[in-house]
């Protein structure tokens, strides 16, 4: 054994790939901000029936399916950054990162049940 | 480094008093931007999930989800997580400029912080008009 090797139980090769989910996420996160924003200044305000019919979209919903599921996947990333960084035992660190993870994957059935559960 | 009237080192800091060190900007925009992502996540995600789905129940769900845009202390809590997200998504951007190695060195990363706050602000008060 080589002396002063400090092996922690945790996966290689991920930090590659959170890099570059963390964008990836961003850049769809941003797409859909920009669609919104032009969606609501194109009708020059809100009201139901508008909100209603946009939301009655097909498309419109796996837009918003898919910007969710970018933000909860980039808030994962990022929260597990932070957890890193400041909750330093291990056994803390894996349970509040079991918590967000149950916390994001609800927020997701949230989210599907508004889009598709209402009809 | 060998030289031998070099002094003997100076004390090292035992540990780093963050409050006592003067912070560089970007270092400034890079905690703002941790600090901002956890806001979105901790109220940011939940009360856009309400919103959702409390405007899509109901003419009066739709009503209600717009009330908090009247209310002073609504409206204050619109305008700090309005003020995250921008910055959020300003300060993102920058980052995916510095790693497309866009405005790398100390100077222009100097002034893109100064742009990613004061922007965020301008656009913030903007929806601060919008909501009063």
């Amino acid at each position: 054994m080589v002396a002063g090797v400090d092996k922690r139980p945790v996966g290689a090769h991920y930090g590659l790939r959170d890099w570059l989910s963390q964008r990836v996420t961003a850049i769809v996160i941003t797409l859909y901000t920009l669609l919104f924003l032009g969606i609501v200044l194109w009708y020059g305000g809100m009201d139901y029936a508008v909100w209603k019919a946009l939301f009655a979209s097909n498309a419109f919903r796996v837009a918003t399916f898919l910007f969710m599921a970018a933000l909860l996947w980039h808030a994962w990333v990022g929260v597990r950054n932070i957890l890193m960084d400041y909750a330093k035992p291990m056994g803390v660190r894996l349970a509040l990162d079991i918590v967000v993870i149950g916390v994001l994957v609800a927020y997701l059935g949230w989210m599907i049940q508004v889009l598709w559960g209402q009809g | 480094m060998a030289t031998a009237d070099r002094p003997v080192a100076r004390p090292r800091p035992v540990y780093l008093d963050l409050f006592s060190i003067r912070q560089p900007l970007p270092a400034i925009v890079s905690i703002l931007h941790r600090i901002s992502g956890a806001l979105l996540f901790l109220a940011g995600i939940p009360l856009l999930l309400w919103f959702v789905q409390r405007s899509l129940a109901s003419p009066e769900g739709f009503a209600a989800a717009m009330a908090p845009f009247t209310g002073v202390v609504g409206k204050i809590a619109l305008l700090v997580l309005a003020w995250a997200y921008v910055y959020h998504l300003l300060a993102g951007l920058r980052h995916l400029a510095l790693d497309l190695h866009v405005g790398i060195r100390l100077q222009p990363a100097r002034s893109s912080a100064a742009v990613v706050l004061v922007l965020s602000i301008l656009i913030a008060l903007i929806v601060a008009v919008r909501l009063w």
